[in-house]
């Protein structure tokens, strides 16, 4: 298929009916319209359907149930909206509902405002709702790999009957750039869910359920789950960027700043510093053992987000003391540019070791 | 080639369009290419910007503080963008609604009339068009055929538009091929 040239919302959209989901329940919230807008438009077109629910509470209770019937079911919001479903996506965790949740994250606290963040990273990776559960999380630095990743999305959430949150901020569903879909899965050729409720003549009934009122039984539903969760390690996925030989500085960033990260490499190097990208691509499994390895080939770790300090925390855990670690963020909707992250990077280069 | 190219206007002189045209030629020419446009909460009337790069290496940051180039269709712009231009780079003027000229004397400079011209050929709406087609002249940074032939697409529910866009988007080009070519000269 030829390269088209689509917002990183519209591509979200087509890859998930790429990946064989006919469902979308969702509401409305900027800075991600352009998703619930496309998708209206295009499930008719494929035989599939668009719920505009009354509220994100109901779209994601919604989800719960068509996701429970064994479909392919998505949802798409931005960070007030997110939290307002995150009642539904602790039950569907609790229930092991597959489901794929796309977040394009904008400043807060509170409706904040409508321009690109990054302040919803502990949302996403510690769970988000109540209980002791969590999400697989991906986040793309490109419309393609955003695409790609919704894709990879509906496959894991089925194989781990888990949901599974894409994170991406304002700017990369607002960006427009060319996209490539280079898989699509046909809906009627999705394996069986033997778990679903799809009507119990001649088998025994589903049941799909959060609510274990017995203690030794909801500790024993508590740690199947966790073993899903440590399961999940295996999916672990990063990019890194001029790495190898060492570096003075590692940037360690995810999602847009990743990409600005990788601008910043290049004013670097015309300035005789060298400048690494660690790129986590899965928040939730972290990539803590391969950053703790190429921080090891670093003088320090420079992180940056659009957030006060998130990932930080987990970059520092990761890192373990062993190097010093920085910190740059922007929040509010503002974004840095790449002449900020090597200025950064300079002054942490300069601190003797 | 790398470029970063900055479109901006008020609300429906249609910036985001040709910012869309000049990024969707780039693709179809072979570049890597981004669009990105400014999502603040503007009202119509109110100011609107695009940033589209073009390059032959993946692009980092879709965002730019120094461009290479500026096209303002309106006096705001020019007041907010000017500043940001890198030296010898190109700024594009659309001197029907602009009453002063940039300050700056280390950039080409290109003057087009875009909205009488659009008005002459029978369109004022067309005034975007000849503004690219005045930065296409004065760049060469995108072949104008390409321009041409993503615009009979872009266009081809209405294709009553498509001669006159056409038009517009050739009577920028002479413009920015006479006024560069002045300039080099100099």
């Amino acid at each position: 298929m030829a390269k088209k040239l689509m917002k990183g919302c519209e591509a979200i959209g087509e890859a998930a009916i790429h990946a064989g989901c006919r469902l979308f329940f969702g509401y409305p919230i900027t800075p991600q319209n352009e998703i619930p807008e496309y998708m209206s438009a295009r499930l008719p077109q494929v035989g599939g359907m668009f719920v505009q629910a009354e509220s994100e509470v109901a779209a994601s209770n919604m989800l719960y149930g068509a996701s429970g019937a064994g479909r392919r079911v998505f949802t798409s919001s931005s960070s007030p909206g997110i939290s307002l479903m995150m009642e539904g996506v602790s039950y569907m965790a609790g229930a092991e509902l597959p489901v794929v949740i796309v977040n394009i994250m904008r400043g807060g606290p509170g409706l904040g405002g409508i321009l690109p963040s990054q302040s919803d990273y502990f949302q996403a990776t510690k769970g988000g709702g109540h209980g002791d559960y969590r999400v697989l999380v991906l986040a793309p630095s490109t419309v393609q790999e955003a695409a790609d990743l919704v894709i990879d999305a509906f496959d894991l959430a089925d194989k781990y009957r888990n949901p599974v949150m894409v994170l991406g901020d304002g700017l990369i569903g607002q960006i427009m750039e060319p996209v490539e879909f280079k898989k699509t899965i046909k809906p009627e050729d999705l394996p069986e869910k033997p778990w679903a409720t799809t009507g119990c003549a001649g088998r025994q009934r589903n049941i799909i359920n959060s609510l274990y009122l017995d203690p030794e039984q909801l500790e024993k539903h508590n740690w199947d789950l966790n073993a899903k969760y440590r399961a999940m390690a295996s999916e672990v996925r990063f990019e890194t960027t001029n790495v190898e030989g060492g570096c003075d500085v590692l940037l360690a960033a995810y999602g847009t700043v990743a990409r600005i990260a990788k601008t910043a490499i290049d004013q670097a190097r015309e300035k005789g510093l060298k400048i690494g990208l660690f790129r986590p691509i899965t928040l939730y499994p972290f990539p803590a053992e391969a950053l703790a390895k190429a921080a090891e080939s670093a003088k320090a770790v420079l992180v940056a987000e659009l957030s006060t300090g998130q990932m930080v925390e987990d970059v520092r855990a990761a890192v373990a003391g062993r190097r010093p670690v920085g910190f740059h963020g922007r929040v509010g909707g503002m974004v840095m540019g790449p002449d900020d992250l090597v200025a950064e990077a300079e002054k942490l280069a300069a601190v003797p070791a | 080639m790398h470029s970063e190219i900055v479109l901006a206007g008020f609300g429906g002189q249609g910036v985001l369009l040709i910012g869309k045209l000049m990024a969707y030629a780039g693709m179809k020419a072979g570049h890597e290419v981004t669009w990105m446009p400014s999502y603040g909460p503007e009202m119509r009337g109110g100011t609107c910007n695009c940033t589209v790069v073009l390059s032959d290496r993946p692009i980092g940051s879709p965002i730019s503080k120094r461009p290479h180039a500026l096209i303002v269709l309106n006096l705001p712009s020019l007041d907010k963008f000017e500043d940001a231009v890198r030296p010898g780079g190109i700024i594009v003027v659309n001197t029907s609604l602009i009453n002063r000229l940039p300050k700056r004397t280390d950039v080409t400079v290109v003057t087009v009339p875009s909205n009488e011209i659009a008005i002459e050929l029978g369109n004022a709406k067309a005034a975007n068009m000849v503004a690219l087609g005045a930065f296409l002249g004065a760049s060469g940074l995108v072949d104008k055929a390409s321009v041409t032939e993503v615009l009979k697409e872009s266009f081809a529910s209405r294709p009553k538009l498509v001669a006159i866009n056409e038009q517009a988007l050739e009577r920028g080009f002479e413009i920015g091929v006479t006024q560069a070519a002045a300039v080099a000269a100099r």
